[in-house]
This record gives structure tokens, C-alpha cells and sequence, in this order.
């Protein structure tokens, strides 16, 4: 317990730097995935701008990188990242990687979501003479944003798993903490510490998601 | 427009707003050709034609006020103007006190209203109601029914109502067209198609409403209990007709009694069939029914047993 107290400055900038990496990635991931998903939705057969080669494009694309383990991904791509961004190691370069590979996963649970939309409301829109990309703003995103938002919320808390695997390989945060102070100093209450915070921070996401999408649905 | 499920009504009502494209022939809207307009031209023709549908399609995302707002915003109507017209759609639709209420805390039939508060925002010339009412029960219709009237003739909006229920026809249409199998087989006036249905789909359509004829069923009933000749006349818009029917009958020395039938009021004007009995010399009925189609009045034998 000695061991933590001391360590508890680091502890607590290593929570800030995976709150930091979760939520950067949260929201450029969600951004990047919201648009993919999007494309992924209108170029479908029958669909507002259907597009066959722009459709089988992003879907290999999604299909390549989404089973890539997360862990074998983040090496991979070193390369991309250090051109980006100079360096792989550090908050950086965990959110871009993070960002990245989140972004494919966006897009699967976004285009997911906008197929349950009810297509009536679309033809409705489109019956008004609104175009595809006003139809897509203002009709598509606000009609399924009940469910973008749990979807959101999902990949919400696989960041924050991510985000420990990136820690372990250089990313910095509670990952790289855990098994920094607590694996190789055998400190098993720094790690089921580093646990509890990081339940902490999923039930607060999840609860904030839900009570996020309870509002867009209105029940 | 009235047909089967099947028969291609929705593809035909969805080729005058041209969401769907035919892949041959030419669709004209007023002066508009839309087959030769480019998507965003159609657009704007769009925005003349209003539509309404069988699940209402109201966004759930937006309150009633929202939803009626919506082809206001598409046609660019500043906010003063749009709110204005907001409100006298909803009064007109009588919902204006469920302006700021959400499409799910409404009724089937306020719904629909909804629907058609909307989709006459842009004053369009021309709505298309896709199985308006099918979704509704028979009193709603009737309500919504009753306001696609009020749109027809306070409004002066021309109304392409798409149907598999006769009784919409029969309330709310001038003229009808017949569908089956992808192709329009009567089209005409509602109280000529109804008087004189030209093939056994229209006549079965006719028969849904009307129930004037009787069944191959009830003929049999009939025969077991009437051991006359058996004759169903159609009954024309004229006055005394069935007074002119008796004393035809009289004339000729048949005995005859109404053993089914039903009058009813199309557009106005009389319609229906009678069936009588006709008992005495088989002579006799003959010149009498002779007598009658000398006048114009035609006669179904039902079959013997």
C-alpha cells in the first residue's frame, strides 16, 4: 500500500492520459466511422446513392482491418504512424492507432444502425423532394440516433480496452501503469486497483450513454 | 386507383413522383415530362406533390410541428412564414393543439392527419395517398376519408388515391381505374364502373360493396325456398323504377317477388340490383323480359339448380 502511495502522482496522470486517449480516439473514430458507415449505408443495393464499386471498396476495406488483432495492428502500422506523427511511442501515437482501427468497427455498428431506420421515413423524405445528402443529415442520423448512441457507447468501452493494450506496448495510461507498477513489482493491489478504476470509468460511459440515447428515444 | 395487393398500384403511383423510373414510356405531370428531367429537376417537381402513406412515414425525431416544418424548410420558407403555415395546416387537419407532441403519442388516424398537414405544406396541386387508410380502423378512415374530401374540394387539390378497399372509392373518388396484374383493365367514371363492371375483377370489387347480388351460395339458398324463375335486374338511376318494374310485371300476368337485393347512393345518383321471383306462364316472363329489355332494363337469369 506504501508502493501506491508513493506511486500515486503517476497513478493519477495515468488515469488522465487514458481518459485523454479514450476520448480523443472516441470522438475522431467516431467522426471517421460515422462517415464510412454512412457510405457503407447509402451505396447499398436500393440505396440513396447506391454505388456498387464505392460500396465493395469500403466493405473489403472494413473487412481487411476488422480482424486484425488490435495488439498485431498497433505494430503493424508503426510505420504509418511515425510518418504521421514523428514517433509511435506516447498518448499520440495510441490515439492514432486507437482511432484508427476503432474507426472500421464505427462504421460495421453505424451502418448496422441506419438499416434499422425505417426506409418509409427515407422515400418520405425523398418524396418532399429533399436531396440524399440533406436526407442523410437531417432525416437518416437524427431517426436512428437512439441507437448510434448505444452503439457509440459499445465501442466506448472497447476503447478503453485498446487503450490498455496500447499502454502495454508504449501508449502510456493505466495499461502501461498496471504492468509497469504492479505486474513487474509483483503488486497485485496496483493492479486490482488499476481494475477498479477502469469499472469505475466504463459504468460511468455506459450510464452516461444510456441515459444519452434514453433522451434521443424519448422512453 | 384500385387493384390486389400485387397488381402494381405503388409502383404505378410511385412513377408520377418518379421514384421510381419506368424503363420505358413517358410519365407527364402537368406540363412537367419527369422521365426526361434529370434527378435534380425532379426534385423540384417533387416538391409540387405532395405524398402520403400507409404507415404514415411521420419522423419520429421531430414533433408534429417539426414534421409539418419539414417540406417548408426543403423550399427554403423563412421561420416567421414557416410557423404561420404550420398552424393553419394543424388547424385545418384539426391537431393544433398537438403541435409539440411526438408522432408516437398520436393515434393511427392523428397521425395520418399529420401525414396530410404535411404533405400539403408547399400548397402542391396534386397528393398521392398510398393505402392512406388501410392501416386504419373503419371509423378512423372514414374521419380521414371525410378530410381527403375536404382537401379535394376546399382546397382544389387533385387526389390520387391508391386502394384495395372499395368503400374508399366509393366515399371519396370521381373516377376510378381498375388494377390487375400490372395493367389498368377499366378506368371511367365511378358510377359507370360500378353500374357496369366490364370484367370479373371489377365486378368482384364491385361486389365487396355493394352486396346487391347474390352469391352462387345464396342462390342456392334462394332456389330451395323460391320454385320460380329466379332474375336479378340492375336497378338504374331513374325515378319510380321499381314502380315501373311492378307494373311491367303486372301487365304481363308474372306474379314476382323480391327475394334479394340492395339499393344504395353512389355519387348522388341510385345504384343496385333486385332479384325477383317470377312465378306463372314461362310465356308470359318472357315477353315481360322482353318488355323490359325493350326499355333498356337488362336481366340476369341465375342459373338453374
Amino acid at each position: 500500500m506504501n508502493d501506491f502511495l508513493n506511486d500515486l502522482p503517476l497513478f493519477v496522470q495515468s488515469i488522465g492520459e487514458t481518459l485523454l486517449t479514450v476520448l480523443i480516439s472516441l470522438v475522431v473514430s467516431g467522426a471517421l466511422g460515422l462517415v464510412l458507415g454512412v457510405v457503407l449505408y447509402v451505396t447499398r443495393r436500393d440505396g440513396l446513392l447506391q454505388n456498387r464499386a464505392v460500396n465493395i471498396i469500403v466493405n473489403v476495406l472494413v473487412n481487411i482491418v476488422r480482424p486484425i488483432p488490435f495488439v498485431i495492428f498497433v505494430i503493424a502500422i508503426f510505420p504509418l504512424t511515425v510518418a504521421v506523427l514523428g514517433t509511435y511511442i506516447g498518448v499520440p501515437g495510441a490515439i492514432f492507432a486507437i482511432s484508427l482501427s476503432a474507426a472500421f468497427a464505427v462504421a460495421r455498428i453505424v451502418e448496422q444502425n441506419l438499416v434499422a431506420v425505417d426506409p418509409g421515413v427515407i422515400e418520405a423524405a425523398r418524396a418532399m423532394g429533399a436531396s440524399p445528402l440533406r436526407i442523410i443529415v437531417t432525416v437518416l442520423i437524427p431517426e436512428g440516433l437512439g441507437p448510434l448512441i448505444l452503439g457509440f457507447t459499445f465501442v466506448y468501452v472497447g476503447l478503453i480496452d485498446m487503450s490498455a493494450q496500447a499502454g502495454v506496448i508504449g501508449g502510456g495510461g493505466l495499461g502501461s501503469f498496471a504492468l509497469s507498477y504492479g505486474l513487474q513489482r509483483y503488486n497485485y493491489t496496483i493492479i486490482y486497483i488499476t481494475v477498479a478504476v477502469i469499472i469505475v470509468i466504463v459504468q460511468l460511459g455506459q450510464f452516461f450513454g444510456n441515459w444519452l440515447a434514453r433522451k434521443a428515444l424519448r422512453r | 386507383m384500385i387493384g390486389y395487393s400485387g397488381a402494381g398500384k405503388s409502383t404505378l403511383v410511385r412513377l408520377i413522383n418518379a421514384l421510381e423510373r419506368p424503363t420505358s414510356g413517358t410519365v407527364l405531370v402537368g406540363d412537367d415530362e419527369l422521365t426526361a428531367l434529370p434527378e435534380r429537376r425532379v426534385r423540384a417537381v417533387r416538391r409540387e406533390i405532395g405524398m402520403i402513406f400507409q404507415q404514415f412515414n411521420l419522423f419520429s425525431s421531430r414533433t408534429v410541428a417539426g414534421n409539418v416544418a419539414y417540406p417548408l424548410k426543403l423550399a427554403g420558407v423563412g421561420q416567421p412564414e414557416r410557423d404561420r403555415k404550420v398552424a393553419q395546416l394543424l388547424d385545418f387537419v384539426g391537431l393544433l393543439e398537438k403541435a409539440h407532441a411526438h408522432p408516437e403519442q398520436l393515434s393511427g388516424g392523428q397521425k395520418q392527419r399529420v401525414g396530410i398537414a404535411r404533405a400539403l405544406a408547399t400548397d402542391p396541386k396534386l397528393l398521392l395517398a398510398d393505402e392512406a387508410t388501410s392501416a386504419l380502423d373503419p371509423e378512423t378512415t372514414a374521419d380521414v376519408l371525410a378530410l381527403l374530401k375536404r382537401v379535394n374540394r376546399e382546397l382544389g387539390v387533385t387526389i390520387v388515391v391508391i386502394t384495395h378497399e372499395m368503400e374508399a372509392i366509393r366515399s371519396i373518388a370521381d373516377r376510378v381505374a381498375v388494377m390487375d396484374a400490372g395493367r389498368i383493365v377499366e378506368l371511367g367514371d365511378v358510377y359507370d364502373v360500378f353500374a357496369h363492371p366490364s370484367t370479373p375483377t371489377v365486378a368482384r370489387f364491385v361486389a365487396t360493396v355493394l352486396h346487391d347480388r347474390p352469391s352462387p351460395e345464396t342462390v342456392q339458398r334462394l332456389r330451395a325456398a323460391h320454385p320460380g324463375r329466379l332474375v336479378t335486374i340492375a336497378v338504374l338511376d331513374q325515378k319510380g323504377f321499381t314502380g315501373l318494374l311492378s307494373r311491367v310485371f303486372a301487365e304481363h300476368g308474372v306474379e314476382n317477388q323480391i327475394v334479394f337485393g340492395g339499393i344504395s347512393e353512389l355519387q348522388e345518383r341510385t345504384i343496385g340490383a333486385l332479384t325477383y321471383e317470377l312465378t306463372g306462364e314461362p310465356a308470359r316472363i318472357d315477353a315481360a323480359l322482353a318488355a323490359l329489355a325493350a326499355q333498356g332494363i337488362a336481366h340476369d337469369e341465375e342459373a338453374a339448380a
